[in-house]
């Protein structure tokens, strides 16, 4: 009995280390398994959730998609893998991930100590507070001894820790374990204010009763770039994630959407000649296809459409572009030359 | 001879309308008695009203997140909505006949291995080369034409089931061996085995997880992974089977020394005693902690979803909080997850009933 036991779990082991990564790049490893592993949350409403039939919808979950259409051309060829805040870094450090896209703040203790690298920034995000507008508070520095709602967390609590002690202001932190009680302490007036990411608040304004009662306090007291992150040392995987996330970028710069990208094609314009592998051979320096450029708008669109189709104002969130527009309509999303 | 005994102590029996009067006495006897009585009544009343009004009065029947946000009553179009992703997760959509087949045969198989009269070794056997393997197969695919399935996509409750179900199944007969090995007379066995045994008990299931998920493959040698799924199966097996170890103890402590001396005067060997004398008395005995264990077990599994695996409960969470009916349809989430796991527990509770009316026996 005990020796059948044995015997299965061995098998049971073995077969997964069959499958294990080989040693080699991750690009070959990626090729050889024929997907992508992505990290992304379970359930980040906007970043990535899960629809009713279980497929990953969100802003980090195309960004996988487009990884993934750069290297097979095709943007399903991903499988999802939930991590959360505890497991995620290992994931990738033990490769079981390829590419880590889940709302991760780029700091520097992080990229120095931890075995990764970030790509480049694809969502400016910042701490914010939102009150009830009744209270009749315009700034943060009004908060006077308010209770203020937030979730577990080192940062969270730390910044609004280090804003109120630098302008000598006093308040009372109340902690949730779960977002649902956070949510719903803060709309039964258990709290004066809740603070939190500012996608995050709007989310949580979206879901009140009347969301035009609550009101996001200008204030943004931390910075948070959220970034795709990769393991390091592996600079032909990291180009390759970075260039599909600035790919994006520089598409909805020169207006190549999902939708023209085939009339595109025939653009006499260089730079666009170039991205979408009309002319020279740009992918093939990166060991992919010279037509990525192209799968990858074609998969899932520009910047401005992933942006718009996951946070922009046509969905729950509601999200404006604010710091996330582009460079040259006055916002921080720029991507290097692509030549 | 028991007989005889029995209804010389049996008290005389009432006759049947004092019986009823005397039941109706115990709660109106007295002044007091009638008011706590009266009150409960007018509680549950008052409780069963409520649930009744939020259940099916003022529920939504069909429509969607706002119609439910205007309504007081719960929300049953979330539920009809989200049920095969909470049931099972990110399993493909197109695939999910397969988790679903799953869990019918395993239920089915449950059911049958339940009954005393088909126990025999045959079904032991079936278990291990037709059951699991197909189970197996249907989950993770890649034979006669099924798509692979990686474990990463699965999810809900058949992960749930597989987590408890086939951590208790493999960690009962290593809990019986640790059980064997404390009570040994080689101290370098027993010594072992209570090393295991206080070591795993004396350490929270969730730290045990996050040594198999975190820890672990930081020491393996570089590009060598194993199946993060695999990795909790074995924590749990592994430390169920240590609490396992200590009931079976308790239950071998209760076996007079004396059987085991008649057993071994009989010229039987120590794993003849011990199978076909100590261990069934034993086991017998410790049906009712045993079982409420598995209980404990089962609703333990839970707390998987903090090294990243997706369970019952965590994808019903997650579909509580999508955008459509985030902040609308909480209660009824939790209200799906509790009867799915009380309804198991429950019926773990009745078996264990069972168990033990079966195996009763008289030592007149």
């Amino acid at each position: 009995m005990k020796q059948a036991l044995l015997t299965i779990c061995a098998a049971a082991l073995g077969l997964s280390v069959a499958g294990a990564a080989s040693a080699a790049g991750t690009l070959e490893t990626v090729k050889a398994r024929g997907k992508l592993v992505c990290g992304v949350s379970l359930a980040t409403p906007g970043f990535a959730a899960p629809d009713d039939k279980g497929r990953m919808q969100g802003f980090d979950a195309d960004i996988c998609r487009s990884i993934a259409a750069a290297v097979f051309g095709d943007g399903d060829k991903v499988d999802f893998v939930p991590t959360n805040i505890n497991t995620r870094f290992q994931a990738l450090q033990s490769g079981e991930i390829d590419v880590l896209s889940r709302q991760t703040t780029h700091t520097f203790s992080r990229d120095a100590s931890l075995g990764l690298d970030f790509g480049p920034t694809v969502f400016y995000d910042g701490q914010g507070l939102m009150v009830a507008k009744s209270l009749g508070v315009s700034s943060a520095k009004e908060l006077t001894e308010a209770a203020i709602c937030t979730l577990p967390g080192t940062t969270t609590a730390q910044n609004i820790s280090d804003f109120f002690r630098a302008i000598n202001g006093k308040f009372e932190l109340v902690v949730f374990e779960s977002p649902d009680e956070n949510r719903a302490a803060f709309y039964s007036g258990r709290c004066e204010a809740i603070t939190s990411d500012r996608s995050d608040l709007a989310s949580i304004r979206a879901v009140a009763n009347n969301p035009d009662d609550y009101i996001v306090l200008p204030e943004t007291i931390s910075k948070e770039p959220l970034a795709p992150a990769f393991r390091q040392n592996d600079s032909n995987w990291g180009d390759i994630v970075s260039w599909s996330v600035w790919l994006l970028m520089a598409a909805e710069e020169k207006g190549i959407t999902q939708a023209n990208v085939d009339e595109k094609l025939k653009s006499e314009d260089p730079d666009v000649q170039r991205m979408l592998g009309a002319t020279e051979e740009l992918g093939k320096m990166l060991g992919l296809d010279n037509k990525w450029g192209y799968n990858v708008i074609k998969s899932v669109g520009n910047y401005g459409e992933v942006f718009e189709r996951n946070l922009g104002e046509g969905t729950k969130l509601g999200l404006t572009r604010g710091p996330n527009a582009l460079w040259n309509a006055g916002g921080l999303i720029y991507s290097p030359p692509i030549r | 001879m028991a007989d005889v005994q029995m209804l010389a102590l049996a008290p005389p029996q009432p006759a049947p309308t004092a019986q009823r009067l005397g039941k109706l006495s115990a709660y109106f006897g007295t002044p007091g008695n009638t008011i706590i009585s009266v009150a409960s009544i007018a509680i549950i009343l008052f409780v069963i009203k409520l649930a009744f009004g939020w259940l099916v009065v003022d529920a939504v029947f069909s429509g969607n997140g706002e119609t439910c946000k205007v309504s007081g009553g719960a929300c049953w179009p979330f539920v009809a909505q989200k049920l095969r992703y909470m049931l099972f997760g990110f399993y493909p959509y197109e695939e999910q006949w397969r988790p679903l087949t799953a869990l019918l045969l395993l239920f089915g198989a449950c059911g049958v291995s339940m009954v005393p009269r088909f126990w025999s070794r045959a079904l032991l056997v079936a278990w291990i080369v037709v059951i699991l393997p197909v189970l197996y197969i249907l989950m993770a695919g890649g034979l006669f034409g099924l798509t692979p399935v990686p474990t990463t996509s699965w999810g809900g409750l058949p992960l749930s089931f597989l987590l408890s179900f086939i951590g208790l199944t493999l960690a009962m007969p290593l809990g019986i061996v640790l059980a064997l090995a404390r009570a040994s007379n080689l101290p370098a066995i027993r010594v072992l085995a209570v090393g295991f045994i206080e070591i795993v008990r004396g350490v929270p299931l969730i730290s045990i997880l996050f040594m198999a998920t975190v820890m672990l493959p930081l020491f393996m040698p570089d590009g060598v992974t194993i199946d993060k799924l695999v990795r909790a199966q074995v924590a749990i097996i592994l430390f169920a089977s240590a609490y396992i170890a200590e009931i079976v103890r308790g239950g071998l402590q209760d076996v007079p020394v004396g059987q085991f001396e008649a057993g071994k005067s009989l010229g039987l060997h120590y794993w003849q005693v011990m199978r076909k004398i100590v261990l069934p008395q034993a086991l017998k005995k410790v049906i009712p902690p045993m079982v409420g264990l598995f209980i404990g077990f089962f609703q333990d599994t839970t707390l998987v979803t903090i090294v990243g695996l997706v369970d019952f409960l965590d994808t019903v969470r997650s579909a509580i909080r999508d955008p459509e009916w985030q902040g609308i349809a909480v209660l009824e989430g939790y209200l799906v997850a509790a009867a799915v796991y009380f309804t198991f527990s429950a019926l773990m509770g009745a078996y264990s009933r069972f168990l033990e009316q079966h195996f009763r026996t008289t030592h007149a």
